[in-house]
């Protein structure tokens, strides 16, 4: 079975230590650069009217892809065995989806509120990729869950 | 912007934490934030001899604006990205500490110093500011004088001031004509709250159609009669870029962002973020600067 991982920022360590207490199977590291942001730099570039040094939007980009590589580093040598990297470039939870398309299994971590129980606890990104997903889904939190006690009371019309 | 955003994606990438609202800070907090001083921006260089203030009293005045437009980007860009800042940060691999460059920052010390400093001895704060530039080109071209004045001379951007030149007669065209008319009826006389207020948002929104090295042109000379009002349009051509992709609908830049590319850039984002923040920069920075000139008795 092929799992990929999805490594991001916030939450690539505990994405990382569920695949590796998976029994067997091909995992895949995958890391998407956000090339909007790229795009807003250098647009606001462009805005300044040649008052910037030219040359921004590439430099932004080389430094977000030196980046992923190194996190993609970590994420393998966290996981202590080999693994296939993917780096990709783009719309980052069209790019995921598009990822997983032969993958028996997808893990993703938590990317919002990571206090409280409850919907905010996803992003819109990490909520686009759940609704998505062609496969199934490990869905972990990046850290310690949060207690039960932050759990919210139910609606006063349905008890 | 130009030095900082290098710094900022370093520093987000090395910590590994999202460059996103970063990186969205730096393009935003380059246009609103560069209020303070006459040197912060080319719009404030423009407008800062027709303002009638002294270096000190341009920065007294912009103070509380700035701080009141800086304070409500931070509050909306804390609310904006709340699930990108909330997303947990781990220890992040540690980095080797580098030596500031002592020199450089004592020189821009002092040369910040100077303008201040000088000014009330009549002298032009273009003089000090040749002054700090020669100190430090003077260390560089000491060192390895060919390469080094290759790279100054493309440092100090000659076109750029060709152009900066060349769009001002070209406004002075267009200000003796209708459009300068019409622009001349729709600024107020007097620098009230509601009158700083209009001004204020004329000038965003001439930012926006046009950009705002050119908005500043053609409203500075309308409104030098009162420095209140030249600082009301400072307010306006710098915080109002942040309104559309990036301050300026001229047709030269959307094709190169829409067609350069192979699909259309997340201007999503940017354009409901600045749909947030603009109207309450404007107006929590009009505040200001109404509170600040009622306060020192300018008008």
């Amino acid at each position: 079975m092929k799992i990929v991982v999805w490594v991001t920022e916030g939450g690539w360590e505990a994405c990382v230590d569920a695949a590796r207490e998976l029994a067997g199977g091909q995992v895949v590291l995958l890391h998407v650069v956000d090339t909007g942001t790229v795009e807003v730099v250098a647009g606001a570039r462009a805005g300044l009217l040649g008052r910037a040094m030219p040359a921004g939007g590439p430099a932004v980009e080389a430094a977000l892809g030196a980046a992923q590589a190194a996190l993609l580093d970590a994420a393998e040598a966290r996981l202590g065995r080999p693994a296939e990297r993917i780096g990709r470039r783009g719309r980052v939870e069209r790019e995921v989806v598009a990822a997983c398309g032969d993958a028996g299994l997808l893990v993703l971590a938590r990317d919002g509120d990571h206090l409280r129980l409850g919907p905010r606890s996803l992003g819109p990104a990490t909520r686009f990729v759940l609704d998505h997903a062609p496969c199934r889904v490990l869905l972990v939190w990046p850290d310690e869950p949060p207690d039960l006690d932050t759990l919210p009371p139910p609606p006063p019309d349905r008890p | 912007m130009v030095l900082l955003t290098p710094v900022v994606l370093a520093t987000a990438t090395g910590m590994r934490v999202r460059a996103k609202p970063h990186l969205y800070a730096c393009t935003h907090l380059a246009n609103s934030a560069s209020l303070l001083l006459p040197v912060s921006n080319l719009t404030n260089l423009l407008a800062f001899t027709a303002s009638g203030l002294t270096f000190a009293g341009f920065a007294g005045l912009m103070a509380l604006p700035w701080l009141a437009v800086v304070g409500t980007e931070y509050l909306l860009f804390r609310r904006f990205f709340a699930d990108d800042l909330a997303a947990a940060a781990h220890r992040a691999p540690a980095v080797e500490p580098v030596r500031a460059p002592r020199f450089a920052l004592v020189v821009l010390g002092a040369t910040l110093a100077g303008f201040a400093l000088a000014e009330p001895l009549g002298v032009h704060p273009a003089w000090v500011a040749a002054g700090g530039a020669l100190v430090l080109a003077a260390r560089r071209l000491a060192r390895r004088p060919l390469d080094e004045a290759g790279r100054l001379v493309r440092a100090a951007n000659l076109p750029f001031c060709a152009f900066v030149f060349g769009l001002g007669v070209v406004v002075l065209a267009v200000r003796s004509g209708g459009v300068g008319d019409l622009v001349g009826r729709l600024v107020p006389d007097r620098g009230g709250p509601l009158g700083l207020l209009a001004v204020a948002v004329l000038a965003a929104v001439l930012a926006n159609v046009v950009n705002n090295l050119p908005a500043t042109l053609m409203l500075t000379p309308l409104v030098a009669h009162s420095p209140g009002l030249v600082l009301a349009v400072l307010l306006g051509v710098n915080v109002g870029p942040n309104l559309t992709y990036v301050g300026s609908l001229a047709t030269l830049l959307w094709r190169q962002i829409l067609h350069a590319r192979d699909h259309p850039p997340a201007a999503g984002d940017f354009l409901r973020l600045g749909a947030l923040t603009v109207p309450a920069c404007l107006l929590a920075g009009v505040a200001a600067l109404w509170l600040g000139l009622r306060v020192s008795g300018t008008t």
